[in-house]
């Protein structure tokens, strides 16, 4: 049929635009990442990330990422169990009350936290009332906090989401066959929400291990994690497009072997981006 | 009277990722009749529809309106109209509009669009529902508004893709009525396309019966009932015990042994043959008077008749009868001689068996869940 | 249980709000400091509304996000009709891949890469900016559109495929068709593609950093300049009020896309009352 003929280009700006501004960019970053000042062919960035101290940079992004999103989990997952325990107009206001906070400039959020967390910060001050004082601010701790915030609402939804859409006629059959409560959430409920639990990892871990405002406001500069470092070398004093470039590629890496390994626990239907707000 | 040829199919082939969906069909079609499509699911009758239409182009082979050839016409310079499966009502707009859509496509006057959508909503019995939303309505209901939206263009050719098959046995049953006394009224060529050999046998004028791609038979369904081409039209339409048989002379068959008299002719001497022979036509008689003679296997009592399985020679038999025979009794049975039908043999010979695994709900199962048509 | 699920759920949702409490409470600040209030005053609103720097930079972003959210949809739009009419699934699948990479990339990968390529094209024209609104522009647009897509292919999914044709079968040729049928039904999904790019673009900071010259300040980036002197209330204020228009836009929305089930609703409850009529209207001529 003459029209499905004539549909299916309809996709070709799209893709000329996706080739200029999406593969050509990592092109562009391959490129620069193995070469030097002068435009020729080097490895000497690649080598660079192995030295000094960047390996330790990009392990203390991962344990901190890892630390954060497991604490994330930690705190959702019962939070979105209970969601879906709530009547449907509740679970719908919910929702809404969850994502609010994202909505919330990032920038201002850290100064926020800032203000919170500082030793003459809000929570210092009350907790000074009773005589305790927590040295909060500048600590690798200030930053997870940091982390967790931001992203909560990403690592709740779509458990949330999964659980929900349980037939509530499974769990009625599995205590018809004798299910305590305590087993139909062990067997029943946590396999079931599996799928949205990769899906909120996912969406959590990959924007936790790249970010880079908060661990220098948060953490003091006391010790960078790789957004810094790549930041510094693309807009701080030192710049260095080449060597930011390979920061930034094994990064990608990275991700894509986190995400693969995740990808072996997950269902593949599921993996195909974040859900529609 | 020379009856009107109006769509004409001739070698028509299709196929879909090498596979043959039609094979060389050739179709007639005539003005102001009611024709049905009928066969299993996967047949190719959709498709057949669809290229009627003009939502798919035959691979090879033509298609004729009114004598014109139409292979690359598209459907929206068809003058045949067609009512979806599922009713393809549009979402975003009422019953009122939705009637009316062809019309303003065709840039037809406010005035006019209000008498005509009047008109057919009455045809239709849905008069008073044009600002209903569609989502709102039943399914009887839907239907009625995808037949009333075609219709209204005034088509030469209406074709229908099994629209009652979402229904209810009550409803479907009127529903059938009224299409019949809608044709009658407009005298609007109809094609209809379905797998339930009962609708196709009350609704029509002409039945076309499909397998694999291939049309098996063409002809009133009467004559489709009682004279079936081969062992397929046999088996689908309507209940039917097929032995093997040879034909010894015009006249003659000879099956079990025995010779019997029939009404069937033209045969070559001895030439084998499947006979078919309809339950309602054996009626059950003393085991002395009986021409052919069995052990009953099993009674069931359906209400207009008992359902009786006999066993006769290992080949079980089911006959339709108002007269009780007890399960295990001897009995003998008599068939008159036109109640013979013999028809050649074919590649279906042979594949359709007895009635011992016999069971009327799971028949009934098989045709409803061959629901999902081929493309 | 129930009372501990209470306890939970409010300790979360104190975590949750109370950098959102900070910065309303500071935004109205008598003093000068972040962190201590010394009475209320609105004098930082007043001097944000006055601000001729951040006005500009309110304006910036309002075109911005527009422009953003208007290409993208279009492209958008025809992408995801393009997508959903490919025959070869391995085609459809290389470009939902290729349209995800900005959605599964961290946003600093994603803005030094865009820079890269600008400093390239750059070089290559001669010119001495290499970034600017433009690409600032293509920037917003590219990390936008597979959120777009994403909204609108699934309403093409879900479309009943007889629907465009039953359109032409009645007369509509391929291009009425879709104009009357198909727009009408994804339009829900283009609604909500719009939306999605016109907040993420409003809000963005991290691609924003990387692909914006210094001629062209975002409020995002605004903000972060002004962070970078001493930080005071002003910033706070600044951003509670575009805090506030994002959530009242975000209601607005949930309120109208609500609008359709309330229809539904209503529908359903009149055609309840006409059955009731109509039982008792046929009950009563029995009795009769």
């Amino acid at each position: 049929m003459k029209r499905g003929f004539l549909a299916r280009f309809a996709a070709v700006p799209h893709i000329v635009w996706s080739v200029i501004f999406i593969i050509a960019p990592l092109l562009f970053a391959f490129f620069y990442a193995f070469t030097d000042g002068e435009g020729s062919f080097t490895l000497d960035n690649i080598t660079r990330l192995f030295s000094g101290n960047y390996p330790l940079i990009f392990l203390n992004s991962l344990c901190l990422a890892l630390i954060a999103t497991v604490i994330c989990l930690i705190i959702s997952y019962p939070l979105a169990y209970i969601m879906s325990r709530m009547s449907r107009r509740a679970q719908s206001t919910m929702m809404l009350l969850i994502m609010i906070p994202l909505w919330m400039n990032f920038l201002i959020m850290t100064y926020s936290w800032m203000t919170l967390l500082e030793d003459t910060g809000i929570i210092n001050t009350i907790l000074g009332k009773i005589g305790l004082n927590f040295h909060m601010i500048n600590t690798p701790g200030a930053v997870v906090v940091g982390m967790i915030f931001c992203y909560l609402p990403y690592m709740v939804l779509p458990i949330y989401s999964v659980m929900a859409g349980i037939d509530p006629k499974l769990i009625e059959a599995s205590q018809d066959l004798g299910a305590s409560s305590r087993e139909v959430l062990t067997k029943v409920i946590m396999p079931l929400s599996l799928p949205g639990v990769i899906s909120g990892i996912t969406m959590v871990f990959v924007p936790q291990v790249s970010t880079f405002y908060i661990s220098q406001k948060l953490g003091g500069g006391t010790f960078q994690l790789i957004g810094d470092t790549i930041e510094s070398y693309f807009t701080g004093v030192s710049i260095n497009y080449h060597f930011g470039a390979a920061l930034s590629l094994l990064l990608m890496v990275l991700i894509i072997i986190s995400m693969g390994v995740m990808n072996r626990f997950a269902d593949p239907e599921d993996m195909n981006g974040r859900p529609m707000l | 009277m020379e009856r009107k040829k109006i769509v004409q199919l001739k070698g028509v082939c299709k196929s879909y990722d090498g596979e043959a969906v039609l094979k060389n069909i050739d179709l007639d079609i005539y003005d102001n009749e009611f024709m049905t499509i009928l066969g299993p699911s996967g047949c190719g009758k959709t498709t057949t529809l669809r290229i009627i239409g003009g939502f798919e182009a035959p691979d090879s082979g033509e298609v004729f309106f009114d004598g014109v050839k139409i292979n690359d016409v598209p459907p929206y310079k068809r003058s045949i109209n067609t009512v979806f499966q599922r009713y393809a009502l549009f979402p975003h707009l009422n019953v009122y509009e939705n009637v009316a859509f062809g019309l303003r496509v065709a840039k037809v006057g406010d005035e006019e669009i209000s008498q005509r959508v009047k008109e057919m909503l009455k045809l239709v019995n849905l008069s008073g529902f044009e600002k209903r939303h569609v989502t709102t309505l039943s399914g009887g209901q839907q239907q009625r508004v995808a037949i009333a939206r075609a219709l209204i263009m005034k088509p030469r050719v209406l074709l229908l893709d099994e629209p009652l098959g979402a229904l209810d046995l009550k409803l479907r049953k009127d529903m059938q009525l009224e299409l019949k006394n809608i044709r009658k009224q407009t005298g609007i060529t109809f094609v209809y396309v379905t797998h339930d050999q009962e609708e196709a046998l009350s609704m029509s004028d002409t039945v076309v019966v499909m397998n694999e791609g291939e049309i098996l038979q063409v002809g009133k369904p009467i004559d489709i009932y009682n004279e079936p081409a081969n062992a397929f039209v046999a088996d689908f339409i309507g209940e039917s015990n097929i032995v093997d048989g040879t034909m010894p002379e015009d006249f003659r068959v000879k099956i079990n042994g025995h010779v019997f008299e029939c009404v069937d002719k033209g045969f070559a001497k001895d030439e084998k043959v499947d006979v078919v022979i309809r339950p309602e036509d054996v009626d059950i008689v003393a085991p002395e008077k009986g021409m052919l003679t069995g052990k009953v296997d099993t009674v069931t009592f359906m209400g207009v008749h008992y359902e009786i399985i006999i066993d006769i020679d290992g080949f079980k038999w089911m006959i339709q009868t108002t007269d009780y025979a007890a399960p295990d009794s001897f009995v003998g049975l008599y068939i008159e001689p036109d109640a013979f039908h013999c028809m050649k043999k074919s590649q279906y010979s042979g594949i359709f068996e007895d009635y011992s695994a016999y069971s009327m709900e799971y028949d009934l199962l098989s045709e409803n869940t061959g629901e999902e048509e081929e493309e | 249980m129930k009372t501990a699920s209470r306890i939970y759920l409010a300790l979360v949702f104190i975590f949750l709000y109370a950098p959102l409490a900070v910065m309303i409470l500071i935004s109205f600040n008598g003093g000068e400091s972040t962190t201590v209030m010394d009475g209320t005053s609105l004098r930082w609103y007043r001097e944000m509304l006055r601000d001729g720097a951040t006005l500009q930079a309110l304006q910036n972003t309002v075109v911005l996000s527009i422009s953003s959210a208007v290409i993208s949809t279009i492209l958008g739009t025809f992408a995801a009709m393009g997508i959903h009419h490919m025959r070869r699934k391995a085609l459809r699948s290389a470009v939902m891949t290729v349209t995800n990479v900005p959605m599964m990339n961290p946003d600093i990968v994603t803005g030094i890469s865009l820079m890269l390529l600008f400093v390239f094209a750059g070089t290559l024209l001669g010119s001495e900016t290499y970034l600017s609104f433009w690409t600032l522009l293509i920037a917003h647009i590219t990390f936008s559109l597979p959120y777009v897509i994403l909204s609108i292919l699934p309403k093409f999914k879900q479309m009943d495929r007889n629907l465009p044709e039953a359109a032409m079968d009645l007369g509509c040729t391929p291009l009425q068709s879709f104009l009357k049928v198909e727009l009408p039904f994804i339009a829900p999904g283009i609604l909500t593609g719009l939306i999605m790019a016109f907040t993420l673009s409003f809000d963005d900071f991290v691609i924003s950093n990387f692909t914006s010259g210094s001629g062209f300040e975002t409020l995002t980036i605004h903000i972060f300049a002004m962070t970078k002197k001493s930080v005071k209330p002003d910033i706070y204020a600044l951003s509670t009020m575009i805090f506030f228009v994002v959530l009242v836009m975000l209601l607005a929305y949930n309120f109208m896309t609500g609008a359709d089930e309330r229809r539904a609703r209503r529908e359903r409850e009149a055609k309840a009352r006409f059955l009731r009529r109509l039982r008792k209207e046929t009950a009563g001529k029995e009795a009769a």
